[in-house]
């Protein structure tokens, strides 16, 4: 279904050329529970931004369901970022005039669809994710847990091919944490893919398969 | 991404920043009532002089003697060639044109009037029975000058309505006799309140018959003669022949300016025209201003959003939807402006009719659709560059600032 062959990402950094992502090759299937972990400037976030169609590779292949999306214009990226990825994201990233609800529909109204169906998904998706009394508040009266459920229904709107979670529990206490976490397995139970960017190995061994980067190269690839 | 869904996110914007859209408002409605106000100011002016004129008379020709123009030599050159006097053989020779419906004669002169123990100062008009018409003068009482040969005169005069009320007070004037000067006349008729049209007052004149008023003021020249066209397309034709008949008259010379009343109403209403053009876009220029603050308000915006903007993105919105929510802003916020000018404006206007109802205010139609539209356009102009700022924000850079 992800298909990264020979995948390179370099900056610039001043006039130094630096390597965030040396030759790449992942391959993803349906349904997969992942975690990408690495110390940090190891390239785990490029490659979720890549996977995520946020940026772009310098050299490589990358085929999302069977398409080469490496050639595709900014717009057309776009289209697809919205079709098939989720994103939730270490600092949840809202529009913080909107309600927790109104958060949760910006996909949806990005893609333009119908009123009638959105609330019905919106509905079905505060039911799902315990958020039917927090609808209406704003992101500053919700707390950090409430914060990152309504991101994991705001990434699940569109029912996505994939959900990529950068650092996802990264800025919550321990338990809120281990319930976020027990949210996105639900998402995967269900039969969602899940990549998940951490560096705590506690998280890692949850995952089914632990993709293991150093240097902007993958190093080890474990599964269950 | 649907209309409504655009503009309720940009109601959402606008309601959230309070402050910044206030402002907003107030530069743009303030740009929009100017020039509203203003417009109307010129309009109103233009209008009230045309109302002027309209209650000279209708096509109405003025001969005046002596030529306004000069044939490029210095003033001084022409020493000892004054103009001859316009006289009333002049006047009643234009009658022989065929486009020329009345002429009317015309003396001024200041004359000491008196009625018993009371007295004033009082412009002495002398002419001929026509000036009624010409002029379109009604009368409050008795009759105007007869007609006759305008050579002879009765010892007779018509009184504006002030002079009647200062020499007689309550009494009835008709019938009475008052002097000019060192001469009597009896008073036939009293001129109907009409107030002021372009300077002279018709409610503190004396009209007295043109003979009695040559020898008043001892004189033969005439001021002016007030010639009338059979009707609007002859006015041309007139003038054509009031100035060939002088011309033949005064020994081939023309030293007569000759005045349309429709040249003279087309000169005001150029200067006016150009008057208010001129301060209309001088209060467009803050328009202009109201747009650079727009523009300014939204590259802060732009910075401020940065992270919004970058998850727009990584949630699929595509360049063209974030230029959009952009310019829906701009345009929500100068449509707000406007209305809130136009509204003000009006109430400006109203104000000044309150204040001067002599002076009929109107913003023309063309500013009532030019200044918002102004507005606008100069809004959506000035948001071009930050929206295309933010949409070509890269998304990860956006989201990782922090």
């Amino acid at each position: 279904m992800i298909r990264l062959s020979g995948i390179e990402r370099t900056f610039l950094v001043g006039s130094e050329e630096v390597h965030a992502l040396r030759a790449v090759s992942l391959e993803i299937a349906r349904g997969e529970y992942l975690s990408i972990m690495g110390p940090s400037g190891s390239g785990k976030s490029t490659l979720l931004n890549i996977v995520g169609l946020l940026d772009r590779p310098n050299a490589g292949i990358y085929e999302l369901d069977e398409r080469d999306v490496t050639a595709l214009t900014d717009d057309e990226l776009a289209r697809v970022r919205r079709e098939k990825i989720g994103f939730v994201f270490q600092f949840f990233h809202f529009v913080p005039r909107l309600t927790a609800v109104q958060n949760i529909e910006l996909p949806m109204i990005l893609a333009g669809i119908d009123p009638a169906e959105r609330r019905q998904r919106l509905a079905r998706l505060l039911a799902e994710y315990g958020l039917e009394e927090r609808a209406g508040h704003r992101p500053d009266q919700l707390s950090g847990g409430q914060c990152q459920r309504v991101a994991i229904a705001r990434a699940m709107s569109m029912g996505p091919t994939v959900i990529l979670a950068d650092e996802p529990t990264g800025n919550l206490d321990r338990h809120t944490g281990q319930e976020v976490l027990s949210v996105l397995e639900k998402v995967h139970h269900k039969g969602g893919t899940v990549v998940i960017v951490t560096h705590y190995p506690e998280i890692g061994a949850r995952s089914h398969r632990r993709l293991r980067m150093l240097d902007g190269a993958g190093v080890a690839d474990e599964r269950d | 991404m649907r209309v409504v869904d655009l503009l309720n996110f940009a109601w959402q914007v606008v309601r959230g920043s309070l402050a910044r859209t206030l402002l907003i408002l107030l530069a743009m409605g303030i740009g929009v009532a100017a020039v509203v106000m203003v417009t109307a100011l010129g309009e109103g002016a233009r209008l009230y002089v045309a109302n002027q004129f309209g209650s000279l008379g209708s096509n109405l020709i003025i001969v005046l003697p002596g030529r306004s123009e000069t044939a490029g030599a210095m003033p001084g050159v022409l020493v000892g060639k004054t103009p001859r006097d316009l006289t009333l053989e002049d006047a009643l020779a234009l009658k022989r044109s065929h486009a020329v419906r009345r002429v009317a004669p015309l003396i001024i002169g200041a004359g000491d009037v008196r009625a018993g123990a009371r007295s004033r100062e009082s412009p002495v008009l002398g002419s001929t029975a026509e000036l009624i018409d010409i002029r379109q003068m009604d009368m409050a009482q008795g009759s105007f000058l007869p007609e006759g040969d305008p050579r002879h005169s009765q010892p007779v005069c018509v009184i504006g309505a002030t002079v009647a009320s200062e020499l007689f007070g309550t009494r009835p004037a008709l019938g009475e006799w008052l002097r000019v000067g060192d001469r009597r006349f009896r008073v036939i008729g009293v001129l109907k309140i009409q107030g002021e049209s372009l300077g002279s007052n018709t409610d503190e004149i004396v009209i007295v018959p043109l003979a009695a008023a040559q020898a008043l003021f001892n004189t033969e020249a005439l001021f002016r003669i007030l010639v009338e066209a059979k009707s609007r397309d002859q006015i041309a034709d007139a003038k054509a022949d009031v100035e060939e008949i002088i011309r033949l008259r005064h020994e081939g010379e023309r030293d007569v300016t000759v005045i349309t009343q429709d040249a003279v109403l087309a000169t005001f209403d150029r200067i006016l025209n150009a008057l208010t053009l001129t301060v209309a876009s001088i209060a467009a220029i803050s328009l202009a201003v109201a747009g650079i603050l727009i523009m300014n308000v939204m590259l802060i915006a732009v910075t401020q959003r940065r992270r919004e903007i970058g998850l727009l993105k990584a949630l699929g919105a595509t360049g063209r939807q974030i230029r959009l929510v952009f310019f829906t802003e701009a345009v929500l916020l100068a449509s707000g402006g406007a209305a809130a000018g136009l509204a003000v404006g009006e109430l400006g206007r109203s104000l000044a009719v309150q204040l001067y109802p002599a002076i009929p205010f109107q913003a023309p139609w063309w500013a009532l659709v030019a200044a918002p539209a102004i507005a606008l356009i100069t809004a959506v102009l000035f948001t071009v560059a930050p929206a295309r700022r933010a949409a070509m924000l890269d998304p990860v850079q956006a989201l990782s600032r922090r």
